[in-house]
């Protein structure tokens, strides 16, 4: 913590140019013969070391708030109509990693209604309190309420670290409760490490995912954050254990200025641009055979299927499936090249994939220019195979 | 109906690198532009005054040339805007951020609709709006979708959530956050442009809010603290997979497994 002092005493109008260029946010400006730093300042505190002592930063002491006061690592309970929603469980173990550096307990917040079932699903996995709060009043999320029982909850179980699902309603949820406890939220964590003075190590991507950000709430209490779907591992259940704590909320404090009116599951309209798995077909499998594999692949994968320009011309599909540039632009995950040679015009509209697989017979396609993996093999041969690899091991799941 | 729509300000390209040698940010001369996710929110509460009445003002935080993103919004039909800007404001996380945007947004008059854009394209947390309404003591509703009816003291909505459509009614005031790509923004007018006077943009610094305490904006408002900046690390493997089709399967398979595809 700190603020930025300029030596006015140093500045002459001479150096005047080289001082304000140095700030990449052009915060840096020079009138009436005084150096100032505008709002644009970021505190990157370059200026500090490039400006040779004209501008040094300086610490004001910060009080933080008695740590050891806060214990135990909550996870919040991402549910609807009785199905936790997987998220939850990759949460709890992760959970049970932080809290065993520091050897603090593992709790789990549920707000809804009828959510007996769902308590007794998380004792599976290694959460040593789940602490409920169950009434009609919570049936269909309403910000107010449900901001008012996590509250609740905090001032009388003092969470040192809060992890919570980045869905939807997580989103929504996370920083009201954030900032009634006038604490630190980071969002969309990709990383997560505990330090034994119960300081949360948080990392996420900042600026679109080209620079990565190491954050901390050093001061206060609890530590929030949000995580998305499948950033961490799912632990295997084991035994119940643990114990279910009943909580309940002053009628006075769960009103709402938001009447739920209706709800119905919303249309499935494909748009491969937001999809994180992608099975993309071109030429080399367009047989009416692999179309259908293809597609059963990506239902598998909980993808979608998307195209090369020939087959959308040739009405095998929508044009809103086409990948490239007379087609969209995908950024998915993961992404299934069958039977594509990769023109430039493609590969523009799918580069930016983090994992590019190409299936080829050619072993000279440009796609493999590309592709994270290359096979050069049949996609006749490849493709049922691992459709029934797929479905072998989903078996062997359930 | 008045409407004060929160806009920001964001670098035109998302091409920010590190310097990996320094740790710091490479310098980049992109131009700013208007958050994509406000044009949303802008165009929904000027389409809503046309069919209700009432005006539309914006607001945003930012440098002093964030009057920029103002300027447009007021070429887009709002009435006029408000920049807060400060040195005290700078290096706000969400909480500073959000405390920032309430005092301003007590500032800038009464409205019975705040609206949001979902995220922004630099920040990215999509958090913002929600603190701010919670530092407003407002209800509110996020990736709004569209309005069915407007009364005097309420709105009726749909709203998206996690795979379902939710309508409700809400009172108002209150802080909606609209989803993206719920309607088509409409192009700044060059007519309107050419008449703007300088009354269309406000500013106002720490010294005019309702708190003036430093220690609640900027960096020492900040309850988190960014530690370090680093370029993300690679970890993709390039490989060509020999073999049977048997054995290529198999691989494709273990990628599958490793990136949690099943």
């Amino acid at each position: 913590m700190g603020k930025l002092i300029i030596d006015q005493s140093r500045v002459t109008p001479e150096k005047a140019d080289s001082l304000t260029g140095v700030c990449p946010f052009g915060a840096i400006t020079y009138a009436d013969g005084k150096l100032s730093i505008s709002a644009a300042c970021k505190m990157c505190k370059i200026c500090t070391k490039k400006t040779g002592g004209v501008i040094r930063y300086e610490e004001t002491e910060r009080r933080a708030v008695d740590k050891s006061l806060w214990q135990g690592v909550t996870v919040y309970v991402d549910h609807r109509g009785g199905t936790i929603h997987r998220v939850t469980y990759e949460l709890c173990g992760k959970a049970r990693e932080l809290a065993a550096v520091t050897g603090q307990p593992v709790y789990a917040l549920i707000i809804g209604d009828k959510t007996e079932a769902i308590a007794h699903r998380l004792l599976r996995y290694g959460v040593d309190k789940v602490f409920v709060y169950d009434d009609p009043v919570f049936r269909g999320f309403r910000v107010e309420p449900y901001t008012a029982a996590f509250c609740d909850f905090i001032e009388k179980n003092r969470p040192s670290s809060v992890l919570i699902g980045a869905t939807d309603l997580g989103r929504q949820l996370a920083p009201r409760v954030a900032a009634r406890c006038r604490t630190g939220l980071t969002a969309d964590c990709t990383s997560l490490e505990m330090k034994e003075n119960t300081n949360l190590v948080q990392i996420r991507p900042a600026f679109g995912g080209n620079i990565m950000a190491q954050i901390v709430s050093a001061y206060t209490r609890p530590q929030f954050c949000t995580v998305r779907y499948k950033v961490f591992a799912e632990p295997e259940p084991g035994e119940e254990k643990g114990e279910i704590v009943s909580m309940t909320l002053p009628p006075e404090k769960a009103l709402s200025a938001i009447e739920l009116l209706s709800s119905e599951e919303k249309p499935k309209d494909v748009d491969i641009s937001e999809a994180d798995v992608i099975v993309a077909v071109g030429r080399g499998a367009s047989g009416e055979k692999e179309l259908a594999q293809a597609g059963e692949l990506a239902d598998l994968l909980g993808g979608v299927v998307a195209c090369t320009r020939p087959l959308a011309e040739n009405n095998l599909f929508d044009s809103k499936h086409q990948i490239g540039l007379s087609g969209r632009t995908v950024k998915p995950k993961f992404i299934l090249c069958l039977g594509i040679s990769g023109a430039v015009q493609f590969a523009a509209g799918m580069k930016g994939a983090d994992e590019i697989v190409a299936v080829n017979m050619d072993r000279t396609a440009p796609i493999f220019d590309i592709a994270d993996y290359t096979v050069v093999g049949d996609v006749q041969e490849i493709l049922p195979r691992l459709i029934a690899r797929i479905k072998e091991a989903k078996a062997h799941v359930q | 109906m008045n409407i004060l729509v929160c806009i920001k300000q964001v670098p035109g390209s998302g091409n920010v690198e590190v310097d990996p040698v320094t740790g710091t940010l490479k310098r980049s001369g992109v131009k700013s532009k208007m958050n994509p996710f406000d044009l949303y929110a802008l165009e929904a509460a000027l389409s809503l005054c046309e069919k209700e009445g009432g005006t539309v003002e914006t607001l945003t935080m930012g440098p002093p040339q964030a009057k920029e993103i103002i300027i447009e919004s007021v070429c887009m039909g709002a009435k006029r805007g408000f920049v807060l800007s400060d040195r005290a404001f700078a290096g706000a996380d969400v909480l500073a951020t959000a405390h920032t945007l309430s005092q301003g947004v007590k500032k800038c008059g009464t409205y019975d609709l705040i609206f949001c854009g979902k995220q922004t394209t630099d920040g990215d947390t999509a958090q913002v709006g929600a603190e701010m309404a919670e530092f407003l003591e407002l209800p509110g509703v996020a990736n709004v979708l569209s309005f069915d009816e407007v009364k005097s003291g309420s709105v009726t909505l749909k709203a998206s959530l996690d795979g379902e459509v939710v309508r409700m009614t809400v009172k108002t005031p209150c802080v909606i956050s609209m989803d993206r790509d719920v309607n088509m923004p409409r192009l700044p007018s060059y007519r309107v442009k050419k008449g703007i006077t300088d009354d269309a943009v406000t500013f106002f610094s720490l010294q005019e809010m309702n708190d003036t305490d430093a220690n609640h904006y900027g960096l020492l408002g900040s309850a988190t603290q960014v530690e370090r900046i680093f370029p993300p690390k690679h970890d993709k493997e390039r490989r060509v997979v020999e073999g049977s089709a048997a054995e290529q399967t198999e691989a494709i398979f273990d990628l599958i497994r490793r990136k949690k595809l099943i």
